[in-house]
């Protein structure tokens, strides 16, 4: 095991793939000569020069286009997208081409390519910077969607996901890079996708959570467990298709509650995707109705206290566990 | 040989033309061809006009769907097709049916796609073609990945990408172009320009008196060609694939035509261009000059004229009757191209689905889905 911080976890699973792999490169924004806007792939233009390093125009659309492309021809590109809001100017390669191009050539050519992209609010980055937007991913057939919440995570689902042959959108979260975590030094350390991680275990209330929304509900745990003597069992799937449905069912069906805890703005949001499985499966475990406590849907607001407040706090979390346990409605 | 790229360049206004529509050649930049393969010219420009219209017949019968007739296209397809060697990649749009034969991909593809059979797809083993790409203007960002992968391996491939002039009034085509003059990529950009997307003319696409000139500004050749012209189109091809090849980059040849048909099966060509436009073109049209050309050079007959079209409807025949016992795609298939393995939503989705069917069959047959149909 090493500490390390989430970016550098990040890194070391790229430079080992890359070592492991020749088919295997980087392009995107910046991540070259500069390292990545946060950091993510410094030193790799050293050790693997500039025809696998690419500093590209600003152009998402051949950011990602040229991806596929390369995938076509048999490389297995890693791309990076400085920041998830530009996706949406790389949407119609990333909805019509990489994720139809499988079915569409009755699976001739696979398309084994990784979108990279941090996303998540909390940095006053503003209305088009802030987005969390991981639901049109996971809505879009034919992608997958990574994301992780730890750095061990980080390393071992850009691992497999770099090893995989479908296309993958890997969506990390802006607040999360500087954190340090135990990883471990295994080259061969891959985490499969569609596996989630109960990262507490817990008896009274059953929470799903996912990317930095982890962080809020682990500090709403302690905060629970201290004050209250109540116990949260904590469901993170890292990885939203495939989605671990199987481990949180069985997760709701000890507790008796769920509530599902997401950044990304509550309708038609991946919570409620999750709130309908789970009522599909689990409903006659259920003690209580599902509680959501997401973000609100407005555009994430760029004066500070208005930012903290369009996204889900640790008090929010507290007051939802309270509430799902009282058997108050929300 | 004359660099035909300055000689041509775009603002000079020029057009690259080898044999006028008069039939008449002129010698200076005339390719040394063959007899031999004067006739395969002639074969390949007859056996695709032949497929063209099956295809438009055996849509208006119900047999096959939409339809994109390349009539009046052949020059610029068999020229640059004819250009390339056998390790090039060629992405084709969706009015490639010449081109793609000539690169090896057999016809019974091109009508499964259009009959909607994932089938046709499936390119086979050794044919160097991406499948036909429908959205306008999105498939040039693959071919510049691809020709990315080509220059990474070092593998002397060049990447042949074929669109319209609709295209160019697209982000993507601005965002593909850039990223091959900024990278030096070996690509050859084919637009043909058959002066309509869909109703509207190119007047309307850009204020831009040729698409060719844009070239300049992503920093690299571009040259106009009379893509009527099978000898220009082959000659400026091959000065661009050899360029390509040789690590000069990319070039970008705009080829004017002109599309004789409509733009598919769904649309009306007479509501939104005259007669007389379309006449003064089909003096032009591709096949015309070259046979005339051929016919008085002694290159070819009235036999052999007649024997190329018999053998040319005969195999055409032969691919719908191989096309049409080609069984189509079960829901089973679709849900097993999704992802390179299955996850549980999908396998439960289809096992839901299955169960459906069997249901709704059971409702609309009855016992003749379980004993077979009476006689």
């Amino acid at each position: 095991m090493a500490q390390m911080r989430y970016r550098e976890a990040l890194r070391d699973a790229h430079a080992e793939e890359m070592r492991r792999d020749n088919r295997v490169f980087v392009m995107g924004e910046d991540i070259a000569v500069w390292g990545g806007s946060f950091r993510v792939t410094e030193g790799l233009l050293a050790e693997f020069g500039a025809e696998r390093v690419i500093d590209t125009p600003i152009s998402e659309e051949v950011i990602v286009g040229a991806g596929i492309g390369a995938a076509m021809a048999g490389l297995r590109p890693i791309v990076e997208l400085m920041t998830i809001n530009f996706s949406l100017l790389a949407m119609d390669q990333i909805i019509n081409h990489a994720a139809k191009l499988y079915y569409m050539s009755g699976g001739q050519l696979p398309i084994p390519m990784v979108i990279r992209a941090p996303q998540g609010a909390g940095q006053q980055l503003g209305a088009q910077h802030s987005q969390n937007l991981e639901a049109h991913f996971v809505h879009t057939p034919g992608l997958k969607v990574v994301i992780p919440s730890t750095a061990a995570d980080a390393k071992g689902l850009l691992k497999t996901s770099v090893r995989d042959d479908d296309p993958i959108i890997f969506i990390e979260h802006e607040i999360l890079y500087g954190m340090k975590g135990d990883v471990p030094d295994d080259n061969d350390f891959t985490i499969p996708l569609g596996v989630a991680d109960v990262k507490r275990e817990g008896s009274d209330v059953t929470i799903v959570a996912y990317s930095r929304m982890v962080h809020t509900v682990l500090e709403a745990a302690s905060q629970l467990e201290k004050e209250d003597g109540i116990s949260v069992e904590l469901v993170d799937p890292r990885t939203l298709k495939p989605f671990d449905i199987d481990t949180v069912t069985k997760s709701v069906e000890k507790t008796g509650r769920l509530v599902i805890v997401e950044e990304d703005c509550r309708t038609c949001g991946v919570g409620a995707e999750i709130a309908a499985s789970v009522g599909e499966r689990a409903f006659y475990s259920l003690d209580a109705p599902i509680l959501r406590v997401a973000g609100a849907d407005v555009p994430i607001p760029y004066s500070r206290h208005l930012e903290q407040s369009a996204i889900p706090q640790t008090q929010d979390v507290v007051h939802a566990v309270k509430r799902i346990l009282a058997g108050k409605a929300p | 040989m004359p660099n035909i790229f300055d000689e041509y360049h775009p603002l000079t206004g020029k057009i690259f033309r080898i044999l006028d529509e008069n039939g008449v050649l002129h010698e200076e930049h005339a390719p040394k061809f063959s007899l031999e393969e004067l006739r395969g010219f002639y074969r390949w420009i007859i056996f695709s006009r032949v497929a063209d219209q099956k295809a438009l017949n055996l849509q208006r019968q119900g047999r096959m769907g939409t339809y994109a007739p390349v009539l009046g296209q052949e020059g610029i397809q068999i020229g640059a097709a004819s250009a390339m060697q056998p390790q090039d990649w060629l992405f084709p749009s969706y009015r490639e049916l010449a081109a793609s034969m000539i690169r090896g991909l057999p016809l019974a593809n091109i009508y499964l796609y259009w009959m909607g059979n994932e089938e046709g797809s499936r390119i086979p083993e050794g044919v160097n073609i991406f499948p036909i790409s429908v959205p306008v203007g999105t498939h040039p960002l693959h071919a510049v990945g691809a020709a990315w992968a080509s220059k990474l391996r070092r593998e002397k491939i060049v990447v042949v990408c074929f669109f319209g002039d609709g295209a160019t009034s697209e982000g993507d085509f601005h965002e593909a172009l850039n990223f091959a003059g900024v990278f030096k990529t070996p690509n050859v950009f084919i637009c043909q320009n058959n002066q309509y997307a869909i109703s509207v003319p190119f007047s309307r696409q850009s204020s831009s008196p040729t698409i060719a000139q844009k070239a300049i500004a992503y920093g690299f050749d571009g040259i106009r060609v009379d893509g009527n012209d099978i000898f220009a189109s082959y000659v400026a091809s091959k000065a661009a694939i050899d360029k390509a090849r040789s690590g000069g980059g990319p070039t970008f040849i705009e080829a004017v035509t002109f599309r004789l048909g409509a733009h598919t099966t769904a649309d009306d060509p007479r509501r939104y261009r005259t007669d007389a436009e379309v006449e003064e073109w089909r003096k032009r049209e591709p096949l015309v000059r070259f046979e005339k050309y051929l016919r008085e050079k002694r290159i070819i007959d009235d036999g052999f004229a007649a024997q190329v079209k018999s053998e040319a409807e005969r195999a055409v025949e032969e691919t719908v009757t191989q096309v049409e016992a080609v069984p189509s795609h079960t829901p089973n298939d679709v849900f097993a191209y999704m992802f390179s393995e299955m996850p549980q939503n999908l396998k439960e989705q289809l096992a839901l689905l299955n169960e459906s069917l069997s249901v709704k069959r059971e409702i609309l047959f009855g016992d003749t889905m379980r004993h077979g149909v009476p006689e």
